[in-house]
């Protein structure tokens, strides 16, 4: 079959425009929100930049902040009560320099919790987002004991006082959501994330690791990052800086 | 030595639960025929219906009756895995809609979903970890929140 | 050699029914323990979000791996031709699947939701071992019922070398599969190691021949059947081959570690200042479990059936404490997330995280040994395990008296 010079001329146009139009048509697809009937997609990875050396000593509104949002009640028992971030405070062996941040579930892209865990509960969503699907979570743990940063906690005891966005119950496993009930509403951050701005240090950033446009991915872009426990190559979708 | 012999041991265990089984079973259809419940001691729960959230369920009432957990389980593995939030079959959207004017809950001796179960005798697993409380009741969430026009299409994809 | 005659105990004594009721006993309060930890939740344990596996795992994963080891003697008989344990097998298979059953149900009951476990049996994520575990778990009573089977219909004898040798292969995936719940798991110091896998293999052998023995020695006695020296000595040798070899897994797992400068916080934690860890180590697991019982097995001590049931014994408690160091030693180590820098936080971060066992945890792991005897008491009565004489010139095609 032959093709004369103007059709191919045609065809050309209409392929250079394609190309041209296809990554527009790309972020335009990012830039409006998800509907509620859409499935998420891995078009996002959600994720949170936390710089150390903004995270002030002896401040936990992000700890407070979470257990707000998302009904997290104090027992009075620190050794069984949830915690879905926590400060922790490092001290250098060698040198003595002190700081602080604050530590969270990682969303690892190979997240271990995800492998060990029998019944399939443990999971990650396809935007990156590590949840626990506590309608068929057994509470054996395992995912407990695999989690390299001790950030999942087991409900102790009976529960009341639910919020309604973030069912949990007794005898089952939980971690921090990365608050995916504002994620799906489309706020645009987590509850850690605004308490810390509202206090003024914004150590913590939340954001779209696969926007390129995005704020989070312009800093982790141009300026050094590090995971934590790197050498496990897990990918974690929650970066550190200043440690 | 005085022998017991297994054979006739097993034969009367089972024609004995056979006779027991098809004797209750035949007691529990007698029940499903008396609609107004006169037969039994536990009354039959009387469902009272929020007459501002509108006269109707997302399904007609028989289909309810029977498959609402089947509409249930489907939606949340596609909520929890799929993170599709629609509300037509959403435990939140049933919650708020069916909880009790005065208590505002599901549950209670008069609540919506208890009162049945209760009757029904099938154990209700879904409020030990969900709120069963209607949303406005549950005072944390700020006025502004989207979230609060429940059911209406301003509620999805709303961005800062 | 001569045919071996089974038969069922006779079981009406007062002793045997005290017996079972001392077992019925320790299984109802395992069984309340586990309603109590249910019904309030597991605050009322000492297990929290820093250890997270306690007491009860302590004693399921030892009976669990006792069971697998507990079909050796079988193994031995049917797969590797030992015509001089043949009369043991068919109590050995018994132990095997009574231990296994009382492991699992301290697991079961443990767990955060028990009444999932329907959900455990019907959705399953490959990948995760846990999950190859239950069908392996399940799968091993059921391949053990028919090997059970091939050895007691006479017309299906001819078929038990097979069957042994499905049964042998299987435990083997198992127990490796046990020991890789925690040989699987990057996040601690303590496990992450491929050596965790075949020494729990090893581990099997000892403490599933020492309840073997134990077991075997109480039902020979107190039913008045003969149980001559030639099987005993053939086992106590085998118990402390398993033993020595227990000790080399330990040796070659603490070498190991101790060459790496950066496992030497976890070394010295569980070998110098760990505590109660490092005394279960040394006292428990190295002295108890191991160098004691060599010590009566293998000298002229040996030759009282006393000193071997006592050597037995020791192995089980050295097994409890090497499970206790393992599992609860591994998870107490504080996480290694910030070399080089001491952490500290209100979630346990950096210390050691505090851990005593509480009274339901125990009494739930009682109730799982309860119920692996209960089983095993209840069985030799109902059908022909035991067999009726043990004695030399019974056994032995060779015995001469002396």
């Amino acid at each position: 079959m032959s093709i004369n010079r103007r059709q191919f001329l045609g065809l050309g146009g209409a392929a250079v425009a394609a190309t041209a139009l296809v990554p527009g048509l790309r972020l335009i697809e990012l830039a409006q929100a998800r509907s509620p009937e859409e499935a998420v997609t891995s078009l996002h990875r959600w994720g949170l930049l936390i710089d150390s050396s903004k995270c002030a000593d002896g401040c936990t509104s992000c700890v407070s902040a979470c257990a707000d949002e998302n009904g997290i009640q104090s027992h009075g028992r620190p050794a069984t009560d949830a915690q879905w971030i926590r400060k922790v405070t490092l001290k250098d062996k060698q040198t003595g320099h002190v700081q602080t941040l604050p530590l969270m579930c990682q969303h690892c892209a190979e997240p271990p919790c995800v492998d060990v865990c029998p019944t399939g509960a443990s999971f990650k969503r396809a935007d990156g987002i590590v949840l626990v699907d506590k309608h068929i979570c057994i509470g054996c743990r395992y995912c407990m004991m695999a989690c390299p940063y001790k950030a999942r906690s087991f409900i102790h005891e009976v529960t009341t006082g639910q919020k309604a966005h973030a069912p949990r119950g007794k005898g089952t496993v939980e971690s921090c959501t990365l608050c995916v009930h504002k994620v799906d509403r489309g706020d645009g951050s987590t509850a850690c994330a605004d308490a810390c701005k509202k206090e003024g240090h914004q150590a913590i950033l939340f954001g779209d690791l696969k926007d390129p446009s995005s704020e989070i991915s312009k800093r982790l872009a141009s300026q050094p990052s590090t995971q934590l426990r790197a050498d496990l190559k897990l990918n974690t979708g929650v970066r550190y800086q200043g440690i | 030595m005085r022998t017991v012999n297994l054979h006739r041991t097993l034969t009367g265990f089972m024609l004995a639960a056979g006779l027991i089984l098809a004797s209750s079973s035949s007691l529990a259809h007698e029940k499903e025929g008396h609609a107004t419940g006169v037969s039994g001691r536990v009354p039959m729960p009387v469902h009272s219906v929020n007459a501002d959230k509108g006269d109707k369920c997302v399904r007609p009432e028989e289909v309810m009756r029977r498959d609402h957990m089947k509409f249930i389980l489907h939606q949340r593995d596609k909520t929890m895995h799929e993170g599709i939030r629609t509300t037509q079959y959403s435990l939140k959207n049933c919650v708020d809609c069916h909880a009790d004017a005065k208590t505002g809950s599901v549950l209670g001796k008069d609540g919506f979903c208890e009162s049945c179960h209760a009757y029904a005798a099938v154990k209700l697993d879904c409020f030990e970890c969900h709120s069963a409380s209607r949303e406005a009741a549950t005072a944390a969430i700020p006025a502004a929140s989207p979230v609060r026009a429940k059911g209406s299409e301003s509620a999805k994809g709303k961005k800062p | 050699m001569a045919h071996v005659h089974y038969l069922k105990i006779e079981g009406r004594s007062a002793g045997f029914l005290g017996l079972l009721a001392l077992l019925a006993a320790l299984i109802a309060t395992g069984v309340g323990a586990a309603l109590y930890m249910e019904h309030n939740g597991h605050w009322v344990t000492g297990m929290s979000n820093q250890v997270i596996w306690g007491t009860p795992h302590v004693f399921a994963v030892f009976l669990i791996v006792a069971a697998s080891g507990a079909l050796n003697v079988a193994s031995i008989a049917s797969v590797f031709g030992r015509q001089l344990y043949k009369p043991l097998a068919r109590l050995s298979g018994l132990l095997a699947i009574a231990l296994l059953a009382g492991g699992l149900a301290v697991l079961v009951l443990d767990l955060g939701r028990p009444e999932r476990l329907i959900v455990a049996m019907t959705y399953y994520n490959f990948k995760s071992i846990f999950a190859w575990n239950i069908i392996l778990y399940i799968g091993f009573m059921g391949i053990v019922a028919v090997y059970l089977w091939m050895m007691f219909e006479r017309r299906f004898n001819d078929y038990t070398k097979t069957a042994g040798m499905a049964a042998f292969l299987w435990r083997l995936t198992l127990t490796t599969g046990t020991g890789s719940i925690f040989g699987f798991l990057v996040a601690r110091e303590a496990y992450n190691s491929a050596l965790l896998a075949p020494m729990f293999i090893i581990l099997s052998f000892a403490y599933g021949l020492a309840i073997f023995i134990l077991v075997l020695f109480a039902a020979t006695r107190w039913t008045g059947r003969p149980l001559g020296d030639v099987m005993v000595i053939r086992l106590k040798n085998l118990l402390g081959v398993f033993v020595a070899s227990t000790l080399y897994f330990v040796v070659a797992y603490h070498l190991t570690n101790l060459y790496m400068t950066g496992k030497h916080d976890l070394e010295r934690f569980i070998l110098l200042d760990g505590g109660v860890y490092t005394r279960l180590f040394w006292i428990g697991q190295v002295l108890i479990g191991g160098a004691l019982p060599l010590v009566l097995l293998y000298t002229k001590l040996g030759r009282s059936r006393c000193m071997i049931s006592l050597a037995a014994i020791l192995v089980i408690i050295g097994g409890l404490a090497q499970m206790y160091v393992t599992i609860i030693g591994g998870q107490a180590f504080p996480m290694p997330l910030f070399p080089g820098k001491e952490a500290s936080s209100n979630f346990f971060d950096g210390v050691v995280a505090p851990y005593t066992p509480s009274l339901p945890e125990i009494l739930l792991g009682v109730g799982g040994i309860g119920i692996a005897l209960g089983l095993t008491v209840f069985a030799i009565k109902i059908l022909p395990f035991l067999p009726q004489s043990l004695a030399d010139a019974d056994v032995d095609p060779h015995y001469k008296a002396t």
